[in-house]
């Protein structure tokens, strides 16, 4: 078995349970200033506060998991993207502490809400830039980072930014959606139409773009008989649009996860047209990995360990589960 | 300023920060285990007291590791990206286990621990403070075991210029970790001995629950009579650690340049880099060769015997190793000074010793940082021991922006740790809530308490 393969899809795992975990609670920061009242906004933030923490522990893993597994992409990603990471960080730092604070805030709550909004969209864009940049690809001499402090920055990525964002925002509005009725439900019913309607033209865009700007994209998914087989992404990713639509009116439940849907075909496609480089254009997962005693070690611990992860996730949220109770944001 | 020493900076600034965070909850935590587990053993109310105050500044001081530990995970790779790649097949797996073993299990039980307890029931909810207080302390074991090995670094074989592992048992408890993990652990402890004691007797004074506030005093201080001594002991073992495997640390620690035999404890001194001495020396002869190789006439290791490129930053080592231990020799002063006070029956009324007790409250947060100076300044100019230089570990990154970054950082800190202090003042200074039965009578102090109200409330709109 290729374990360069199977730490591959840890990874890409990790990847995927981030962006839809905290991508729902930093949705919930985008649409924190859409809010009417200050009842509304601590229902909101109660709803998230109690996991909040561990799904954006799901980022510490990604990092920590690309550091060990494959530190080729780790050394030549992360300083290339250094600007935008900086950025992503302050970002959540502002966001993190507003939890605290602002629930024991009386005078400056407001800077607080400020805080979490801002922090949330400006963390959601980031991370959105940063796929974007990713995807432009990054310039690699014998394995080290050789390209300028702003290669990162381009209308492309800045698009990705304003889409990712637009996701979370979707995300969220599904995660209120199910914890929340009334008036603030109302709300978020159009909330996930406006943010649909937003993410799904970001990603028309981006998946129109890549393939004209990338010759070996372009290839990957309309060279040969790539298409036949791959035909069934975008038809699913419109029908799931379409469902999510009428559902955002009526349903509970499956607004949310027809969002999660969406994000992981989205993901599907962008994993699918860079493999098997994990940094485009030249560095690929093979390049990138650890001497297998690593990957072997690595494997072990996951196994043992992820498992356990999952089981007291479930039980946490289980824990919280049903509609959110005003108060449930304070200790 | 070139990329490197901005990146030094910045990676000192934002990791000494964070580490003020972790001291603050791993001690913290065992505390409240210990406060929640007496509740449901003797059913006294005071212990619920105390549990519900602390665990409000345990949520802060939590929220604010979480936040400035992120941005260490990333901050290896942004700007250390060569030693990421050189390290990584040995320190990787250590890193990514802490997160699958301890930032997990925090994550996931301190919801259920903050949020939690009227859904899960008393416990449950016990068992999520249990956890949470494992999780810190496993976390500290495993980055512990990855900072004890870039200072002794084993199990390992160098392949094309990356350390590759070849014993795991040996990478994990290389022969400073189990040193370094007790000096560390029972920093913790210690210092939020004296974080309890402090506030405690800053409650006494102001004549604030003052019921609770016996308690959390008497607790904390029968932990300080322990802890001081025991910790200096440990500190002495670590030391002597140190000296076996970097003896060019404890040099620049002792402030000596040449090696000899009775060497002096130079109580202060003003190290010269250029002249490779001492300009001024105040010292007690032979101490410091009967403290380090408890020999009166025991060879101490000097600066001079590697060449200057390759000896650490002498003054910042020498002066910050002197405080830890200055502060550490304070903090067993205080201890004693309280059991004297209990002994003659005067420990709760003894306003001075109160007094002194709030101005510990940053001691051993200050001895903390400073042990942290020194061992990792005094690791220089390596960052894996003697095999890798700091310069060589240096990400391709340009100094503008790392100039901008750690600006930014500073100022962001700055704001937020503001903040933290502001907020952990007002939970400090509110109190414990009051005991049930006198709720009614008190609804100043149910501000935070009873979240309702507080949601409600139309004064406090944002």
């Amino acid at each position: 078995m290729d374990l360069t393969l199977v730490l591959a899809g840890v990874i890409v795992i990790a990847v995927i349970a981030y962006v839809v975990l905290d991508g729902f609670d930093l949705g919930i920061g985008v649409l924190f200033p859409f809010a009417r009242t200050t009842a509304q906004r601590d229902l909101m933030i109660g709803s998230i506060a109690p996991v909040w923490d561990g799904n954006e522990t799901w980022l510490v893993l990604a990092g920590g998991g690309l550091f060990a597994a494959f530190p080729g992409a780790y050394a030549v990603a992360l300083p290339a993207f250094y600007l935008p990471l900086m950025g992503m960080l302050f970002c959540l730092i502002f966001r993190g502490v507003a939890f605290e604070f602002r629930m024991k805030a009386t005078t400056t709550r407001w800077l607080w809400s400020t805080a979490f909004a801002a922090g949330s969209m400006g963390a959601g864009f980031l991370q959105g830039m940063l796929l974007g940049a990713l995807i432009q690809g990054v310039t690699v001499l014998d394995g080290h980072f050789a390209g300028g402090t702003f290669d990162f920055l381009s209308w492309f990525s800045v698009m990705t930014g304003l889409g990712v964002m637009a996701g979370y925002a979707l995300l969220g509005a599904g995660w209120l959606i199910i914890k929340t009725q009334g008036e603030l439900q109302a709300l978020a019913r159009q909330w996930a139409r406006i943010a649909l309607v937003a993410t799904m033209a970001a990603m028309a865009l981006v998946s129109g773009v890549t393939p004209l700007v990338h010759d070996e994209v372009a290839e990957r998914w309309f060279g040969g008989w790539n298409l036949a087989w791959l035909v069934w992404v975008p038809l699913a990713a419109a029908a799931l649009a379409v469902l999510l639509w009428r559902d955002a009116g009526v349903a509970e439940r499956r607004p949310f996860f027809t969002a999660i849907g969406l994000f992981l075909l989205g993901m599907f496609g962008i994993a699918y047209s860079l493999y098997p480089n994990i940094v485009p254009p030249s560095v690929t997962y093979w390049d990138a990995t650890v001497p297998e005693s690593t990957q072997t070690f690595l494997l072990i611990a996951i196994a043992v360990t992820l498992p356990m992860v999952l089981v007291y996730t479930v039980y946490a949220y289980r824990s919280f589960r049903g509609k959110v109770r005003p108060g449930q944001g304070y200790h | 300023m070139d990329a490197l020493i901005l990146s030094r900076i910045q990676f000192g600034f934002t990791i000494g920060f964070h580490i003020l965070f972790p001291t603050l909850t791993i001690g913290l935590a065992m505390f409240l285990v210990f406060l929640e587990g007496l509740w449901l053993k003797t059913g006294n109310e005071q212990y619920r007291r105390l549990y519900r105050l602390w665990v409000k500044i345990f949520a802060l001081a939590f929220g604010m590791g979480v936040v400035s530990g992120i941005v260490l995970s990333y901050e290896f790779g942004t700007n250390f990206a060569e030693f990421s790649r050189a390290t990584a097949p040995v320190l990787g797996p250590l890193l990514a286990i802490e997160v699958l073993t301890a930032f997990f299990v925090e994550a996931g039980f301190i919801g259920i621990m903050l949020f939690g307890w009227e859904r899960v029931g008393n416990r449950l909810h016990f068992v999520a403070t249990v956890l949470v207080a494992l999780g810190t302390l496993n976390s500290a074991f495993w980055i512990l075991a990855a900072n004890s090995w870039m200072h002794t670094p084993a199990g390992f074989e160098m392949v094309d210029g990356q350390f590759h592992p070849a014993d795991w048992w040996a990478v994990i408890f290389n022969p400073s970790m189990p040193y370094r993990l007790a000096h560390m652990v029972t920093a913790s402890f210690l210092t939020v001995s004296f974080v309890v004691a402090g506030v405690s007797a800053y409650h006494l004074l102001r004549g604030i629950a003052t019921d609770a506030a016996r308690k959390g005093l008497s607790l904390a201080m029968w932990m300080a009579l322990v802890l001081a001594p025991a910790q200096i002991f440990i500190g002495d073992l670590h030391g002597l650690n140190v000296l076996e495997h970097q003896p060019i640390k404890v040099a620049a620690m002792e402030g000596n340049w040449e090696t000899r035999a009775g060497a002096p404890l130079l109580l202060f001194a003003w190290p010269d880099e250029v002249a490779q001495a001492n300009d001024i020396e105040i010292g007690i002869p032979h101490l410091a060769s009967l403290i380090l190789t408890h020999d009166w006439n025991g060879t101490v290791p000097g600066l001079t015997e590697v060449p200057p490129e390759d000896q650490p930053p002498v003054a910042i080592v020498f002066f910050a190793f002197r405080i830890m231990v200055g502060l550490g020799f304070i903090m067993l002063g205080l201890a004693v000074w309280g059991a004297v006070a209990r002994w003659r029956g005067r420990f709760y009324r003894s306003r001075w010793l109160q007094r002194c007790l709030v101005a510990a409250i940053p001691a051993g947060f200050i001895a903390t940082v400073m042990g942290w100076i020194t061992a990792e300044v005094g690791r220089q100019p390596y960052t894996v021991y003697g095999l890798l230089r700091t310069a060589d570990s240096l990400s391709p990154v340009a100094a503008g922006a790392v100039a901008w970054s750690l600006a930014t950082f500073v100022v962001v800190y700055a704001l937020v740790f503001a903040a933290f202090l502001f907020f952990v003042h007002r939970v400090v200074r509110n109190g414990p809530e009051p005991a049930p039965d006198k709720r009614q009578d008190a609804p100043e102090a149910m501000r935070g308490a009873r979240p309702v109200s507080a949601v409600v409330s139309p004064a406090e709109g944002d």
